[in-house]
């Protein structure tokens, strides 16, 4: 029994139009075009009916098996959308090869994935998206899981008043487990900077490089002092060194729980130093107005006083 | 259930071998007693000859494990992931021969509708998680792998550090072949910790022949040993239960 470790060539070039039909379920999905490509599969945008829908497909049942129980349990925690609804799982028997293929069908998520949201719509947009998404996961952590492979590609934010939503649940550990997929750049582990159990802490380390990642688009390699050389990048960035206390404390597993870490950003955005700028500037604006409003009085009581003087006069001569 | 432990080799090489036993009849022999065979082939610029590359396939095939072959800078990401599934792999052989005398002889986890495979598969993880682990790493320091040897290095270390976060118990050991004197050289004996082998990789030179049959070989009589050994000192010989995977 040999399994091959990527996913073939044939998942990979499903032409448009392909129509694939469960084997126990017996719906129908019109293949439309390819969204991405992981290590245990292809996510295709397919149509059931007339509504859009993301349709993953592997030769890897087992890995495929163990996303969905993810799903399954993301939708049980009611009133939060963690990650996409889970809305089918069957097997597909290719009808050239009779080869037989899992796949399970989500509901399609439309949007920017966080990298390109960002270029749009300016880095303003960072730390809106962080703070959302230290909320969910949070939730997430309550819940007993950690995400695990935590990137800006696995982050989609999406709808007319942007949040961000967690897709691609490969990586999502049960706590205290070993951190079953990651990402060298966004891995405690691969900086030499902590273990790969499953811990809140994991995420928020995560979280930290994906901060690093949007101020430095172009992911950099590990030299020998992996510690050195993120100080270096964090401290010599205007945005990060904002934050610089922050993402050290992130960085060296510091917080306990994403909320923690929630709160001292809201903080560090409140502190003077941020907006001591902006408020100068409002105050001289206030000045002048006051000066002038002064001037406009000192006036008003010459012209008075002058009127009733020229009254007086008048008064007096007749 | 009792914890169980699992036994792989894993092969790190970047072509043929040139002496000694057929590899692939050594990887056979391996799977007969239990033992999955892994094989990763490392690539530089240069691609590895139609030859080489059939070999590699061939050992995985033959010794019941997986193959990948990689760039050197992928090389960390592919060890633990291909000793992770390699994992997975022996432990759904596991439950679906527990299948097959529960369901009748047709039964494996495919077989089974999409919502009762679920369950199936946290029962996997779950033994993924705890059961104890073997690795006989074999690294391949022939003349051509010399400028690969840092990688390999490192990407040893991450290996542990992923299979370390488990609950369940590892150990390690390490050989490369060919050795100074003989066919095959360990450099690490039996460890939970592999960091001390950093000491040891700058150290090693390579030869010219690529014994990679003998190799194998070697690194069966390694667990065989071990087993012994361990019998001697535990009075209940029931401790140890190795998992093995039905074909």
């Amino acid at each position: 029994m040999v399994m091959t470790m990527y996913t073939s060539n044939n998942l990979c070039n499903i032409r448009t139009g392909t129509v694939i039909q469960g084997k126990w379920h017996k719906h129908r999905y019109e293949i439309i075009k390819q969204l991405g490509k992981g290590a245990n599969g292809v996510v295709y945008l397919a149509k059931e009916g007339r509504t859009f829908v993301a349709l993953k497909i592997s030769n890897q049942a087992t890995a495929m098996m163990s996303e969905v129980n993810v799903l399954k349990r993301f939708s049980e925690v009611q009133g939060v959308a963690l990650g996409p609804c889970l809305l089918d799982v069957d097997d597909w028997i290719h009808p050239q090869e009779k080869k037989i293929y899992s796949f399970y069908v989500m509901e399609y998520i439309e949007g920017d994935d966080l990298l390109t949201f960002i270029q749009k719509r300016g880095k303003e947009w960072i730390i809106v998206i962080i703070l959302q998404l230290l909320g969910d996961l949070h939730k997430l952590h309550e819940k007993g899981w950690v995400f695990g492979d935590l990137k800006p590609e696995n982050l989609i934010v999406s709808g007319k008043v942007p949040k961000v939503r967690l897709i691609d649940v490969g990586g999502t550990t049960i706590r205290g487990r070993a951190i079953k997929e990651f990402t060298e750049f966004f891995d405690r582990g691969y900086w030499g900077m902590g273990t790969r159990k499953a811990e809140p802490s994991y995420d928020l380390f995560a979280v930290a490089m994906i901060m690093i990642n949007m101020c430095y688009p172009k992911r950099f390699e590990r030299k020998e002092n992996g510690r050195e050389q993120l100080r270096l990048m964090i401290s010599s960035h205007p945005y990060l060194k904002t934050y610089e206390k922050i993402l050290w404390r992130a960085l060296d597993g510091k917080y306990t729980c994403a909320y923690e870490m929630r709160k001292e950003l809201l903080q560090c955005m409140q502190q003077p130093s941020m907006q001591t700028e902006k408020k100068r500037g409002e105050r001289v604006v206030h000045v002048k107005e006051k000066k002038k409003f002064r001037w406009v009085e000192t006036m008003f009581l010459f012209v008075c006083v002058l009127f009733m003087y020229v009254v007086y006069l008048y008064v007096q001569i007749l | 259930m009792r914890k169980g432990t699992l036994r792989q080799i894993l092969l790190i090489t970047d072509g043929c071998s040139n002496h000694g036993e057929d590899p692939i009849a050594m990887a056979a022999l391996a799977k007969e007693q239990g033992i999955t065979v892994n094989v990763i082939g490392v690539l530089d610029q240069d691609i590895i000859d139609e030859q080489g590359l059939r070999e590699i396939e061939g050992i995985a095939q033959s010794g019941g494990g997986i193959s990948q072959v990689v760039y050197a800078k992928q090389l960390s990401q592919t060890v633990q992931m291909v000793t992770r599934k390699a994992m997975t792999q022996t432990l759904q052989g596991v439950i679906n021969r527990e299948l097959k005398q529960i369901l009748g002889s047709q039964a494996s986890i495919e077989q089974l509708p999409p919502e009762k495979r679920g369950e199936v598969m946290e029962v996997v993880e779950e033994l993924g998680e705890t059961v104890n682990l073997q690795v006989l790493i074999l690294v391949d320091t022939s003349g051509s792998m010399k400028t690969k040897l840092q990688t390999v290095k490192e990407a040893l270390l991450d290996l542990s550090i992923s299979l370390n976060a488990r609950s369940g118990n590892n150990e390690f050991s390490v050989f490369v072949f060919p050795g100074k004197k003989g066919e095959v050289d360990r450099i690490l004996d039996w460890t939970p910790k592999m960091e001390s082998i950093s000491s040891v990789f700058p150290k090693l030179t390579s030869g010219g022949i690529t014994p990679t049959g003998p190799a194998i070989r070697e690194a069966l009589q390694q667990f065989q040993k071990r087993r012994s050994l361990k019998s001697l000192f535990t009075h209940d010989g029931d401790d140890d239960v190795y998992i093995e995977q039905s074909m």
